[in-house]
């Protein structure tokens, strides 16, 4: 039913039709009314059979996952930020185990400096965790990305990550189709686990391996995600016959034909590039976008189709890889390998700031006329950074940065006013 | 005369001004609710500062005919509505509003005695009110709860919705005596806009 609500309503109802047995998780801005309205869901009986676990930490929460995910049970957590962080330990066992829970990442910046508002620091800083990693565009995206997630995780027998941009998506009240149990329900077979700790048939799940033969267990999860490459369209293509959208999948081209120049991004950023795509292409100027669902396992070869006809790619990134640059870019260069496509990177919206259809439209048209450099920050106030670098350069103690360019700015409390 | 919202067929923006605890997300909630009752596409999300009781929080609103993609914060409102009169010291509520944009503040004084007088400058007079919103919502609500109460004004004032459905909203919301408090102070605040501008915006 198609229903104006919060996305992390959405998102909560939408893992309730997926009838999860166990969800442990520990509160975190922005991810706290997903788990919320679940642990509600779980009181009131409306999920049920289900446990819930308050638990005390992040590294609680994912590692009880395992353990309940290892008994069979289909399990289910969220997290975001220094939540996630905490739970990097375990995040590896859970992928090491080709344990297939679920987690939504309400993506948020990683201090310090603290700050709550939205990049993809987070997750990107799991990139080789093992565990799959899909991006919404939207809430309605974020909810069909969740009914599949369940599944892709249990085919192949590994952990999902269901990323959706912090308060933009999570807090945003927008349009969502729910789908109805008996839909999901026909989509969303059963768990049967590979592997099962059972006390009636006693075995060992996570034994110690030495250089005989770790290489190869590490393989198994490598040649899994390969696996994943086929089974995510698989699992888009049935979802789009079974509901009557497409959403999710690998990649997402739009109007990339006869485009010079082409956006990648990730998450909920294509919704606004998409509307400048729209203008500029109403304008006469060849541009058009590529949004990737699936960053890990990372679809070389659709990207690589995606984008061979273009003269430039701008790969847009939400986060910073310090001391490099760009993180997808490094995948998007190897994609267009071999071509003559040029690729930049613009890291843009770190800690919440916004990305403007306005300097969207600029970043087009520099792209355009072969302005971009190999790496940009959009919108970054420079002027701030030099003065910094100045006082810090000065001989004298210059104190905090954060400090120093809040008073530059002016600013008493942090935040958008 | 009151010319027709430019609501219709083209996106409608709103950005609503006040401090943590005022309602300020559930203002543009319900504004939200109210549209997409009306068949049409809404979108309604927060700028939180830090979560603080009392500190400036911002909210956004996008009414539109057609799908909505774009996620910026509305720079370029249509519509304003300020819940706390106080911030007009401390936050610049007025950035990028449309010379034409609909101002809707809550305060017992009125434009002239808030020294406000240029916002009739180049905009008709009923395109910018005061209402006090917080005293209709401690005596109808009984507590200093001005946002539903503006939402019932601004429905007056520019028409994007009715009062119909914003009452709807306000019953999906909060259900039972919370509700029906609100409306009642709601539609309180929407017969005193409407009387104040003339006519009912969406005649």
């Amino acid at each position: 039913m198609l229903r104006q609500v919060e996305g992390s309503r959405a998102v909560a109802e939408a893992v309730a039709l997926c009838r999860p047995e166990v969800i442990s998780a520990y509160p975190i801005s922005p991810q706290t009314h997903i788990v919320e309205h679940l642990s509600d869901l779980v009181r009131t009986g409306d999920l049920d059979p289900c446990e819930y676990l308050m638990v005390e930490s992040e590294f609680a929460a994912m590692s009880a996952a395992i353990g309940a995910s290892a008994t069979g049970a289909r399990t289910y957590t969220a997290t975001a930020s220094q939540g996630l962080l905490y739970m990097v330990e375990a995040l590896y066992n859970a992928s090491g185990l080709g344990l297939p829970i679920v987690m939504t990442i309400a993506n948020r910046a990683i201090g310090a400096p603290i700050n709550i508002w939205n990049d993809h620091s987070d997750s990107m800083s799991q990139r080789d965790s093992g565990w799959i990693q899909l991006y919404a565009e939207s809430n309605q995206e974020a909810v069909d990305m969740h009914i599949q997630a369940f599944q892709i995780a249990e085919r192949v027998s590994l952990p999902v990550m269901v990323c959706m941009d912090g308060f933009i998506l999570t807090h945003a009240y927008e349009e969502v189709d729910i789908p109805d149990q008996e839909a999901v329900d026909q989509f969303v077979p059963s768990f049967e686990p590979r592997q099962v700790l059972d006390p009636a048939q006693p075995v060992t799940i996570g034994a110690m391996v030495g250089p005989e033969a770790f290489f190869e267990v590490k393989y198994l999860a490598h040649a899994k995600q390969m696996e994943a490459l086929d089974v995510i369209p698989e699992v888009a293509q049935r979802f789009a016959i079974d509901f009557g959208r497409p959403s999710g999948g690998l990649v997402r081209r739009y109007r990339t034909e006869g485009a010079e120049t082409i956006i990648v991004a990730l998450g909920s950023v294509l919704g606004t590039i998409e509307s400048v795509v729209d203008e500029l292409r109403e304008a006469g100027v060849g541009v058009g976008a590529l949004g990737i669902k699936s960053f890990r396992p990372f679809p070389l070869e659709e990207v690589r189709e995606a984008l061979t006809g273009a003269c430039r790619v701008v790969v847009l990134e939400k986060a910073l890889a310090v001391g490099r640059g760009g993180i997808v870019s490094t995948d998007v260069h190897e994609a267009l390998h071999g071509t003559h496509v040029r690729c930049n990177t613009v890291v843009a919206g770190l800690g919440g700031r916004s990305i403007t259809r306005e300097s969207l439209r600029d970043l087009f048209e520099r792209a355009g006329r072969d302005e971009l450099g190999p790496l940009g920050f959009l919108d970054l106030k420079t002027d701030l950074v030099e003065r910094e670098l100045e006082r810090a350069h000065g001989g004298t103690p210059s104190g905090p940065h954060e400090q120093n360019i809040l008073n530059d700015i002016g600013v008493v409390a942090a935040g958008p006013h | 005369m009151t010319s027709p919202p430019r609501g219709r067929a083209e996106m409608f923006q709103v950005r609503i001004h006040g401090r943590g605890g005022q309602g300020v997300v559930t203002a543009a909630e319900l504004l939200s609710l109210a549209a997409f009752a009306e068949g049409r596409h809404a979108q309604a999300f927060p700028t939180f500062g830090s979560e603080r009781t009392g500190a400036p929080v911002t909210s956004f609103c996008r009414v539109d005919d057609s799908p909505i993609r774009i996620r910026e914060p509305i720079a370029e409102p249509d519509a304003l509505v300020i819940q706390d009169p106080t911030l007009l010291h401390q936050v610049d509520v007025f950035s990028g509003l449309a010379t034409d944009g609909y101002v809707l503040l809550n305060s017992s004084r009125d434009f002239e005695e808030l020294g406000l007088e240029t916002l009739h400058d180049d905009r008709p007079a009923s395109r910018a009110l005061t209402i006090p919103a917080t005293e209709i919502a401690r005596e109808v609500i009984g507590r200093p709860l001005p946002n539903a109460v503006l939402l019932g004004g601004f429905a007056a004032l520019t028409g994007l919705i009715s009062m119909e459905s914003l009452a709807g909203a306000i019953g999906e919301k909060f259900g039972g005596s919370v509700a029906e408090k609100n409306i009642a102070a709601a539609s309180r605040a929407h017969d005193r806009v409407r009387d104040a501008i003339g006519e009912p915006a969406r005649a």
